[in-house]
């Protein structure tokens, strides 16, 4: 991660370049992360549908895996993955 | 130069016609209706090319000021009391954005209870919203303060409210010298704008989220912009005197180099303190006045300088910081005389909440006070409310 800079670096006036949310990697705030387990996968795509922050990678209709740059680790996907597939659990995160 | 008769609010209004902003964003209030009323006529009668908005409310106008500020635009506003206290929000918003507008505000007391008079619990009140406070004395300062402050609040990349007291100077008519109309926007020149919302080819984020990870920065580069300004202020005045023979300094000093006690106060006080000085001085008494113009940032230097050549000092105060610690004035006063290496003894007086008068006499009485402290080497009473009935 680059160095944050410090007050003499920054623009007067809090003026940034724009469309810069681009750059905010909002997954920063998990505190649990989800594990997707592609072999009991059945690829309902319930998990895409309920995922708040469209955060479940998804190409030609089969799941490919979780965006953990904007996943918060909310768990909505394990909880909504059927109970006899349980294809993702949430574990800590840690850093 | 033109010599001609105005009230505080008309010498505001014709200041701001010959500045000629180009965006003028408004809701009216008393006493400083008649500023956006006569500016409003202005522009019906093509006398200014400005861009004039009439909002809904003044948290509206500020917010507009802000859009137009942020687009590069040279902006002014005017307002008092309620007016400001609605705007409260934005003037934080403005001060961070770094956006040099301007209002003409005209100080009256808050609610409640409801009065439309002067005191400066509305400018004061606002101290801390990283805006550059001028006070003036009189019509005259009025005029020329609200075009100094253009250049002043550009230069500095921060907003500056220029204050009269309310009623006392923008209803009264006095002599005004008026610049020509062609010398005030060469005077002042164009904004130099460095980023602008409206820059197609360089878009930008204006005024965006901003949290642990970096608020405090950008903070604290606009408490070094406040920090560091007051010699863009005086930069300013310097060259308004220069050009049109009107010197102001940011602390005002009157008959101060042989005074044994002096008056320390805001705004129109000080006109009616050196009529006062005038009689006492006849009588062989040696008194003066110390007029902070500049109030945010705090001059300290400026009044230390001042405060060091007299024995005790009568600091007045027309608002109250509900503290138990007195006015405003008072309490940034004590603040700077702490490490001062020698000070004079100084008692508060709050006066003239809600517009009440204070009388030449009344001036001439607090002087005789000062007189007996520095006699007595002793403050009686440190915190007074100066003309309440039942004291």
């Amino acid at each position: 991660m680059k160095a944050k800079k410090g007050w003499k670096e920054l623009p007067e006036g809090l003026v940034l370049e724009a469309g810069s949310s681009l750059n905010f990697e909002t997954g920063d705030w998990r505190s649990d992360k989800p594990i997707w387990d592609e072999k009991k996968c059945t690829h309902c795509l319930i998990c895409w549908i309920y995922c708040p922050d469209s955060a479940i990678i998804v190409e030609n209709g089969k799941v490919k895996g979780i965006d953990m740059k904007y996943c918060k680790g909310c768990g909505i996907c394990a909880e909504e993955c059927p109970p006899k597939i349980k294809a993702i659990t949430m574990v800590r995160e840690e850093k | 130069m033109i010599v001609v008769a105005r009230t505080g609010n008309e010498a505001m209004a014709e200041a701001m016609r010959q500045i000629n902003p180009d965006v003028v964003a408004a809701y009216p209030i008393t006493p400083a209706t008649e500023v956006v009323q006569l500016f409003a006529s202005f522009v019906a009668d093509g006398l200014v090319t400005t861009e004039f908005v009439p909002a809904e409310s003044e948290h509206s106008a500020l917010s507009a000021c802000v859009g137009a500020s942020a687009a590069g635009a040279r902006v002014m506003t005017s307002t008092s009391s309620q007016g400001l206290a609605l705007m409260h929000e934005i003037l934080y918003i403005a001060g961070g954005m770094r956006l040099p507008i301007v209002i003409c505000l005209v100080n009256r007391a808050l609610s409640s209870p409801i009065n439309i008079h002067c005191d400066h619990s509305d400018s004061l009140g606002s101290r801390d919203s990283g805006w550059l406070q001028i006070f003036t004395e009189n019509t005259q300062e009025a005029y020329d303060t609200t075009i100094i402050a253009v250049k002043a609040a550009e230069e500095a990349l921060l907003p500056a409210m220029v204050t009269t007291d309310g009623f006392i100077i923008s209803h009264s008519m006095e002599r005004v010298e008026m610049l020509d109309d062609k010398d005030v926007p060469i005077f002042l020149g164009e904004r130099k704008v460095i980023n602008s919302v409206l820059n197609i080819d360089k878009p930008l984020s204006f005024g965006s989220l901003d949290l642990q990870d970096y608020f405090f920065e950008h903070k604290r580069s606009q408490i070094e912009a406040m920090n560091t300004c007051l010699p863009i202020i005086e930069k300013a005045h310097k060259e308004f005197g220069d050009k049109f023979g009107r010197y102001y300094p940011i602390v005002d000093e009157y008959k101060m180099d042989d005074a044994e006690v002096a008056i320390l106060c805001l705004g129109s006080t000080g006109g009616t303190a050196k009529v006062a000085v005038e009689k006492m001085r006849a009588q062989g008494k040696k008194v003066g006045v110390i007029r902070p113009r500049v109030y945010r940032p705090f001059p300290k230097d400026q009044l230390l300088k001042a405060l060091a050549k007299v024995k005790a000092v009568a600091i007045l105060d027309r608002a109250e910081t509900m503290s138990g610690q007195g006015g405003h004035l008072y309490n940034d006063v004590r603040a700077i005389l702490y490490d001062a290496k020698s000070h004079p003894l100084i008692k508060n007086y709050v006066y003239g909440l809600g517009g009440r008068d204070i009388s030449i006499e009344e001036l001439e009485s607090i002087y005789d006070e000062m007189f007996a402290i520095q006699k007595s080497g002793k403050v009686d009473k440190d915190i007074v409310y100066f003309g309440v009935r039942g004291e």
